[in-house]
């Protein structure tokens, strides 16, 4: 058997199609790894017996059309599997099985992808270092002591471990990007309605949206030519064609204009982040792209309007978890009311607690105004600088996050500094655009960082196609020693 | 007719009180499935039956508005001469409870589908106009089942999500009459439109009343409780009297009203406190960001405002006029659109005059004492058409019609078949009457003779036996000329 470590998303699609491997194959490689793999923690999950046989049932097959002809995936515990536990990282639902299939992983099965098994989280997606999540923190696979980054932190471990060749998470405030940047890894956060959020776990309806994570730009476009589409049962879904991002990936940038926003040169950033974004500036020029300066005015209220829009929507979206119908129930309590208090206070970790707190306060009558809506007179300002500047610019180019990946427990008890990661990558959910994170460069303790490419609402394929030529161009190298196995 | 003048003030020794009252009527939208889910509305159905995974809240279920309920809340705008709003958004009212799955309520708030518009009363003592503040769209929540068992709590979640309209009144009502007259209003348009079938036994319009005192002539509107739920007309009005005699006698003791929210308890008929203003319930409203606003194109409410039927107002006008009814009898008339369809396929074929006198004295009369609807009235319209023709070709009396409405109530049957077979056709072949009336005389011969050396009142009797003898069938015209003509010999 060659080294599938080594292989791409792409490359497996190519072998499987060119039949130079089964599924049955491939699936099992990918088992192995997970098993081999426990340390770190990087799985809720795992569908191996159902998922040799779905590989053997694609084996049996004469022809299959689909993007992932038989290729076994992860997924982020915050998408709903039909029949396999979800649990979004929480004790509340640690148990709840759900009967439907959500829209997107409906559409990557649907290509042809095998449910390898459920990835790690923070719970209910809040956080950014996956030490939030009930079923215990997640190691990155760049070093035992280090965090993944968050929510989407089960995701990116097992991605840059190779435990799944290639996963989807859900990005709310930076949870696909951050995580992707502090891995080596490529995240992409779609223009919000360009995939289904029907069958995800909410946290913030107006800001999820789910998004592809993989080992390069061109498992990033195939990967989310397969699970977005137009869906009926999510209101807030884009109603337009499918676009086949990877039939069109090119890297053709000469020409584009690339914006440089001064706001996100901010204080006490670390040297390294600064000068390997000077590094993506300097490729891009070579490449032919006019880099132009630019401003967006509003960025640095964007991290205040986030938290307060994001906890207020997550403060009612998880009213439902309440022990009546599904899900977690105390048995303490003498009615309704402690039976409520004590569910929630046993079932909700610290930071779901400290988000639902606050997203209440900043609801409540008397706050409202003070809070919730500027917070949101403020995000539309923050839309409204974006939609300015790209009148004049193709893309937007920045650092994914502030720094590298911190160490387990740095920031737990310090809650402000945790939400400060988020700076770079809250403004695009704000504003609903997308972007990309692409790994770009090492810093001096060699923890990978990465670049954040951002356009107008479905450009996709633009940033995608950007990024694929900063990638060639910065041809990032990362050799992990499989020290977990 | 005499105008009365309002009268309904709480009279005490010091003061006369008006009452002020304010409606908040929640109306069941008709319509298959639910509000954002694709459940059965049908009412009656095994507990959780009609609960989709939306109804139920699971993790990540999301809302889509069903536009037919949409349609629905503008046809209702437009029967309440209102304003819709092109543009409306649908927020979340959040609180817990067991029967509320997601911990909120999708409901209108600052923006609501239909805005101010007003319907009128005919009330004794002239028209009134009630104003409309608003209607809005919400989802129902579930029902908390306490009395199956001593221990627990059953919920049935077959409600949970079903379309309501709750239509909001300006405080524009003044008695407990005017509230009755509004809330019977309010449901003969809606079911005019088939937006809301009105049943209040299974819940399908209740209200929340709002009411406040204060002294006759007083402009400034007193401090008003809201008394939830209340899910009859009947206990509306005792609910409105009771609350507002508590609310003087507290004022005429010195006392000040707090504003809360009080229940109808109609065992021991009282309202008591729920909860008070410092105990009400923060909703902390705020957009559902699972909802986009809801845009609505004005084309698409003209197109809804061209296929309205004709609503009961301008019906009553129409009747009154064309077919010279008196306003009393047009009101009955278009008090229920199958009412008024009822009467107009009678008169299609048939006397008007005799067609509303029928309808409302005799039809009615079995109806009330059957507890019938006019849909399933035993005699069909047909059928009472023909009777009335019957009628006015003077084939039967009035008084024999009565006779064949009794059979044609018990029996469904035709009145021609009824006539016929019961041999009730009126009798008026002059020679077979002629026969009759000489038998009679012949019969009668002494009451003969006193009657021409006198005794007119004896014409009375003859006529009786005249009948009789033709068991009724005789043609009292006919019979007159002949009886007349005969004694006069």
């Amino acid at each position: 058997m060659s080294d599938f470590n080594k292989s791409s998303l792409s490359e497996i699609v190519n072998l499987i199609k060119s039949k130079k491997v089964s599924s049955s194959e491939i699936t099992s490689h990918y088992i192995k790894n997970i098993e081999k793999g426990k340390k770190l923690n990087s799985f809720i999950t795992t569908c191996f017996e159902e998922a040799l046989k779905k590989a053997k049932e694609f084996d049996n097959k004469k022809n299959f059309n689909g993007l992932l002809p038989g290729v076994p995936l992860a997924v982020k515990d915050l998408f709903c599997t039909k029949n396999v536990k979800t649990t979004a990282g929480s004790k509340i639902l640690e148990n709840f099985i759900p009967t439907y299939e959500s829209s997107v992983t409906h559409n990557l099965w649907s290509e042809g992808a095998i449910l390898l098994g459920k990835l790690n989280c923070d719970e209910f997606a809040m956080g950014s270092s996956n030490e939030t999540s009930y079923f215990g923190n997640v190691i990155n696979p760049i070093g035992k002591d280090l965090v993944p980054g968050g929510s989407s932190g089960g995701s990116a471990s097992a991605l840059a471990a190779n435990l799944t060749p290639a996963t989807i998470g859900t990005d709310t405030g930076g949870s696909i990007r951050q995580p992707a940047s502090f891995t080596g890894t490529v995240g992409l956060k779609p223009t919000y309605g360009l995939c289904s959020r029907w069958g995800i776990v909410a946290f913030a309806s107006s800001l999820d949206q789910a998004g592809p994570m993989t080992k390069n730009v061109e498992d990033c476009a195939l990967l989310l030519e397969a699970m977005s589409g137009y869906d009926g049962k999510d209101s807030t879904s884009i109603n337009k064609k499918k676009e086949k991002y990877s039939k069109n990936l090119n890297q053709k940038v000469k020409g584009l204009k690339i914006g440089i926003p001064k706001e996100y040169r901010i204080e006490n950033m670390p040297k390294e982040i600064d000068s390997l974004w000077k590094k993506g500036i300097d490729i891009l020029k070579k490449s032919g792209a006019k880099i132009i300066d630019i401003s967006l005015p509003h960025t640095k209220y964007a991290l205040s309007t986030y938290y307060i829009v994001a906890p207020a929507e997550a403060s009612s979206n998880l009213a439902r978890y309440d022990g009546v119908k599904y899900g977690y129930r105390s048995n303490k309590g003498k009615n309704l009311i402690e039976m409520y208090e004590n569910t929630r206070g046993e079932g909700f970790g610290d930071e779901v607690k400290r988000r639902v707190l606050i997203g209440t306060y900043v609801l409540s009558s008397g706050y409202y105004d003070a809070y919730y809506l500027k917070a949101q007179k403020v995000r539309r300002l923050i839309k409204n600088d974006f939609d300015k500047c790209f009148k004049s610019v193709d893309a937007i180019l920045t650092p994914s996050t502030p720094s590298s990946a911190f160490k387990i427990g740095e920031k737990t008890n310090d809650p402000i500094s945790m939400y400060l990661n988020d700076i770079f990558t809250v403004p695009v959910n704000l504003a609903g655009i997308p972007a990309i994170s692409i790994p770009a460069g090492q810093d001096n303790k060699g923890h990978p960082l990465g670049l954040q490419l951002i356009s107008k609402a479905l450009d996709e394929q633009k940033i995608l196609n950007i990024a694929f030529a900063m990638e060639k161009s910065i041809a990032f190298k990362q050799s992990l020693n499989r020290w977990w196995e | 007719m005499e105008k009365e003048k309002f009268d309904y003030y709480i009279k005490t020794e010091k003061n006369s009180w008006e009452v002020v009252i304010g409606l908040e009527v929640h109306a069941q939208v008709i319509s298959d499935s639910k509000l954002f889910s694709g459940s059965s509305t049908k009412f009656g159905a095994k507990p959780n039956t009609q609960v989709s995974l939306v109804d139920s809240a699971f993790p990540g279920m999301l809302p889509v508005i069903n536009q037919y309920c949409i349609e629905q809340a503008i046809k209702t705008g437009l029967g309440l001469n209102a304003k819709i709003n092109l543009f409306s958004i649908f927020d979340r009212k959040n609180y817990f409870y067991a029967d509320l799955p997601a911990g909120y309520q999708i409901s209108q708030y600052k923006n609501p589908i239909v805005g101010e518009g007003a319907v009128t009363l005919d009330m004794p003592y002239g028209s009134k106009k009630v104003g409309i503040e608003r209607l809005h769209l919400e989802q129902d929540a579930g029902k908390s089942i306490h009395d199956l068992s001593p221990d627990n709590t059953f919920v049935d979640l077959n409600r949970s999500g079903v379309a309501l309209m709750e239509i909001v009144s300006k405080p524009d009502l003044r008695s407990p009459s005017e509230v009755n007259l509004y809330v019977k209003k309010l449901r003969t348009i809606m079911r005019y439109l088939g937006t809301c079938d009105g049943n209040m036994q299974e819940g399908s319009l209740r209200a929340d009343v709002n009411v406040s005192v204060r002294k006759k002539g007083e402009k400034k509107f007193g401090t008003r409780c809201e008394i939830k739920n209340v899910n009859s007309i009947k206990f509306m009005e005792m609910a409105i009297d009771l609350e507002a005699k508590r609310q003087v006698e507290l004022l005429e003791a010195g006392k000040t009203i707090e504003q809360e929210t009080r229940l109808f308890d109609t065992k021991k008929n009282e309202t008591r406190s729920m909860r008070s203003k410092e105990e009400a319930h923060d909703y902390r409203y705020f957009p559902d960001p699972d909802l986009l606003p809801l845009e609505i194109k004005q084309s698409f409410v003209d197109g809804l405002k061209k296929k309205l039927p004709e609503l009961p107002d301008k019906k009553k006008d129409r009747f009154i006029k064309k077919f010279k009814l008196t306003p009393y009898e047009a009101n009955v008339l278009v008090s229920e659109i199958d009412i008024s369809k009822y009467f107009e396929e009678v008169i299609k074929n048939a006397d008007i005059k005799l067609a509303k006198n029928w309808i409302i004295v005799e039809l009615f009369a079995v109806l009330n004492e059957k507890n019938l609807d006019i849909k399933n009235s035993p005699v069909s319209s047909k059928n009472l058409a023909s009777l009335i023709n019957a009628i006015s070709s003077g084939e039967i009396s009035g008084k024999i019609a009565k006779k064949v409405f009794e059979i044609m109530v018990e029996t469904g049957g035709e009145p021609s078949k009824i006539i016929k077979e019961k041999g009730l056709k009126q009798q008026s072949d002059p020679k077979e009457l002629e026969k009759i009336v000489i038998k009679v005389l012949g019969d009668n011969s002494d009451k003969v003779s006193e009657y021409k050396s006198g005794k007119e009142k004896l014409y009375g009797f003859f006529v009786g036996e005249i009948m009789k003898a033709s068991s009724g069938k005789a043609n009292p015209k006919l019979v007159n000329d002949i009886l007349k003509e005969k004694l006069k010999k």
